[in-house]
């Protein structure tokens, strides 16, 4: 692909969030006719290349060039134009809108300014059959589909709009094996036909069969490219790690607690298609980590413990006695007393307009209060401690939670939740979005809290930190346990392999077994 | 092959709005005194049409997942500006027409602009601009009065060809020079896109806006037909405060009622436009059941909440319980 001349490329492109650097002048070349995979782990900077790529965010400096022209895309609308189409992970369907109407979105066929129906039909069915999926009827409502079939809508709505440039973000990551098998051929048949294609996935077995150019992204910046199959897995893995390693974590308990009883067990937890015979323990003291890509089962799996999902199979257990949770209200109980910290804690965690001192107290208040009404003197000391323990930052306690920095919302989230002294604490990726200062102290607490005998469950997509705080992790991949590591055996090399299924012999896509 | 089912699952709050209304109304038809006739459908007619064309102002909003809370004050005001422009000549009375109609599209395009380009919520915005077009109205007709062309309001709420109601060929008329063809553009599709999923539809580069703004104006437009007939029916103007609130507060009832969801995204005007005439039938209910007419609004309360609780079985089968809240 030496003479090629690029269709598109892209230089020195840097992007930042607030203090998070994204995109660290990055370079990509894309050519016609091929398929170009882009490799790295979570929040290397890949999805933020592919918003720039696709109109949705403006970087901060940098060029890119389609035909030898320098261009920029305003929105999303102006890239598609421009015959750059992304097929993103999270969904860009109208749930309410059928599947024809939803193909032809951005530029419906119309007559007498009107939307010709019949033309969209056949625009809808001409283009479900392109992308091998013509069982969809074009007249379904999109809410009504399943997730798998819905991405094969989203696959023929991006080929409707007869791209150059088609973008594909994880676009697999729901489908079924044999829908896979079918998108596949599809994928060559348009590499045929001369378009360029960005394949992004983290399944090394799907990129090895596809991609005819690899490029692999780490820490915002692309670290090397190479012609697909003249690098081992093993290479690629040694490519995507090599984050500097920082020192900030607390020092590890030499004693592992491996024989202490369980506080927290799963037995052979499935929900849907996202768990699958999930069997884990917890016990006191412990801090177990879970690892794996983003989207593999971990989220479901702590919002499974703390009540949230409903027709969930199989078995939790407190202390070793099987208990049912009905409700977060229920798993807050002190005969459970769990606790989530979670996700994003602008919805979850937080009501951002209400002052600081209601939202440290409202997960509290049963205990703070006698006949429902609130004991003012209790409620301040136990806040003055949570605030003293935590070290929170704020102008006062009667100001709104929204002002402050995020690391400081986070642990309000935390101190929340300690108010109530839980003996079980679920952490979903606590530390995303807040500096390092922050995640350093919320590292110690972690530690302090297990030392003091809670058990913790602490999902995180940064390694790092996985290796740094855990005694064990578990990594899942398509909700399933995939390997569990000890001690000395947590390292980057080995979560990341584990995370992309490569020592697990058979790297199947979701579904394999059921297709 | 099975188009017709997806039709019907798409038109199920349509069609089950149609039927509670044909029940309704063959119930009251049945036991009028006078039974199903010419005269008493004319009188149902004019008295439903008036909510149906504010129903269907506030479907479009609805659609756009906002809400309008001024439809039933352009509703009064252009009812109090037909009771002075429409009059005199078929010129003069052609004119101040299009004026009535030209001030409901303003006050809907308004109100858009604010929603949209003021990016203020929709039932802040249309609270005040309701206020305002209220106090508008007010200034026009401090007291009840005025006239109209009544050659021009006789024809429109008697009956074509002895049994039509003239009303109710008028509605089917905007029903098909209005909404059908803003419902199969592409603003409409923009605004049902945007109602049901704003940040998809943006991915999707969907003119948002202008649906959303179109939606709005329209919808000013259509309350403004709406009082175009009131002035039609009562020959005069009246800014009523409690008149023009209760419309408001109906089309919302109506809306909800005609299968039209209050998230957006979803539902059509004509399911509106039935959901309006079954609500007004409660009261013609009661009246051939010798009830009362006090107990009128109990009655309707109670019928709206039966018809809602129909749509929230669907919360039964969710399985994360998160989704209760989205």
């Amino acid at each position: 692909m030496d003479g090629a001349v690029p269709l598109f490329r892209m230089e020195g492109i840097s992007k930042r969030y607030g203090g998070v650097r994204a995109l660290e002048k990055a370079e990509l070349s894309v050519t016609s006719g091929s398929i170009h995979a882009i490799l790295g782990e979570n929040g290397a900077g890949k999805s933020t290349l592919i918003k720039v790529m696709a109109g949705v965010v403006a970087p901060d400096e940098g060029a890119m060039t389609l035909d030898g022209r320098e261009v920029s895309f305003a929105s999303p609308a102006a890239a598609n134009q421009a015959g750059i189409v992304c097929i993103f992970q999270e969904l860009s369907l109208v749930p309410e809108l059928s599947v024809a109407d939803n193909i032809v979105i951005s530029d419906p066929p119309t007559r007498f300014g009107m939307i010709d129906r019949k033309a969209q039909r056949r625009i809808a069915e001409e283009a479900l059959a392109r992308a091998g999926a013509a069982d969809i009827h074009p007249l379904a409502l999109v809410k009504d589909l399943p997730l798998s079939r819905r991405q094969m809508v989203e696959i023929a709505k991006a080929l409707a709009r007869k791209p150059r440039i088609l973008i594909l973000d994880e676009a697999t990551s729901a489908l079924a094996a044999a829908d896979v098998a079918k998108i596949f051929a599809v994928l060559k048949r348009l590499r045929g036909e001369g378009l360029a294609l960005l394949y992004i996935s983290h399944r090394m077995n799907e990129i090895a069969e596809l991609a005819d150019q690899c490029t692999v992204f780490r820490n915002g910046r692309n670290v090397a490219s190479y012609v697909a199959g003249s690098k081992s897995d093993n290479e690629v893995v040694e490519l995507m790690i090599g984050r500097e390693y920082s020192h900030i974590f607390p020092p590890k308990p030499v004693r592992l607690p491996a024989t202490a009883a369980p506080v927290l067990e799963a037995r052979n937890l499935s929900w849907t298609d996202r768990l699958d015979n999930v069997s884990l323990t917890v016990a006191a003291g412990e801090v177990v980590g879970l690892g794996g890509l983003d989207g593999q089962g971990q989220r479901e799996l702590l919002l499974a413990f703390f009540g949230v999902l409903r027709g969930l199979s199989g078995e939790i257990l407190i202390d070793g006695k099987p208990v049912a949770i009905a409700s977060p209200a229920a798993a807050r109980d002190d005969r459970i007393g769990m606790a989530l910290i979670p996700e994003d804690r602008k919805t979850e965690g937080l009501m951002l307009p209400m002052t600081v001192r209601e939202n440290l107290s409202f997960a509290a208040l049963d205990r703070l209060s006698k006949g429902g009404i609130i004991d003012r003197a209790a409620e301040q000391r136990l806040i003055d401690d949570m605030v003293g323990l935590l070290a929170i930052k704020t102008a006062g306690l009667d100001i709104p939670v929204g002002a402050l920095s995020g690391g400081n919302q986070q642990k309000v989230v935390i101190a929340k939740w300690l108010m109530r002294q839980p003996r079980i604490i679920l952490l979903n990726d606590p530390t995303r979005g807040i500096d390092v200062g922050t995640k350093q102290e919320l590292y110690q607490l972690m530690r302090k809290l297990a030392d003091a005998g809670a058990a913790i469950l602490f999902y995180s997509t940064d390694y790092d930190e996985l290796i740094g705080c855990c005694d064990r992790v578990l990594v899942l991949y398509d909700g399933a346990v995939k390997r569990e590591l000890v001690g000395a055996e947590i390292t980057e090399r080995a979560l990341i392999a584990s995370a992309l299924n490569i020592h697990g012999g058979d790297a199947t896509p979701r579904h394999g077994a059921d297709a | 092959m099975k188009d017709w089912r997806y039709w019907l699952a798409e038109q199920r709050g349509t069609l089950l709005a149609f039927a509670i209304f044909i029940v309704m109304f063959a119930i009251y038809t049945a036991n009028h005194p006078a039974g199903f006739t010419a005269n008493v459908v004319q009188t149902a007619s004019n008295k439903g049409v008036l909510l149906a064309f504010v129903a269907m102002a506030q479907t479009l909003v609805v659609i756009t997942a906002g809400i309008d809370l001024s439809v039933g004050m352009i509703f009064t005001l252009t009812n109090c500006l037909a009771s002075w422009l429409v009059i005199g000549t078929g010129l003069e009375t052609a004119l101040g027409v299009v004026a009535v109609l030209g001030t409901g599209l303003l006050c809907g395009a308004i109100n858009g602009a604010i929603v949209i380009y003021g990016r203020l919520q929709p039932i802040v915005a249309t609270i005040a601009t309701g206020a305002v077009y209220f106090g508008i109205a007010l200034l026009l007709r401090p007291f009840p009065g005025g006239s109209v062309n009544e050659d021009l309001a006789d024809a429109l709420t008697g009956r074509l060809f002895g049994v039509v109601p003239a009303s109710l060929a008028a509605l089917f008329a905007v029903v098909l020079i209005v909404w059908v063809p803003f419902s199969r553009s592409v603003l409409g599709r923009a605004a049902y896109a945007a109602g049901s999923s704003e940040t998809a539809a943006y991915m999707s580069g969907v003119p948002i806006r202008r649906g959303k703004f179109a939606a709005y104006a329209l919808a000013g437009l259509l309350a403004a037909i709406g009082g175009l007939f009131l002035t039609f029916f009562t020959y005069t103007g009246d800014a009523a405060y409690a008149s023009g609130n209760a419309y408001t507060l109906f089309s919302i009832a109506a809306v909800v009622l005609g299968g039209v969801s209050l998230f957006g995204g979803k539902g059509s005007a004509i399911g509106a436009i039935f959901g309006a005439l079954a609500f007004r039938t409660i009261g013609d209910l009661l009246f051939v059941f010798d009830f009362d007419p006090l107990w009128q609004p109990l009655f309707q309360g109670v019928i709206l909440l039966i018809a809602v609780s129909l749509g929230a079985f669907a919360l039964f089968r969710v399985r994360n319980r998160l989704e209760w809240f989205l």
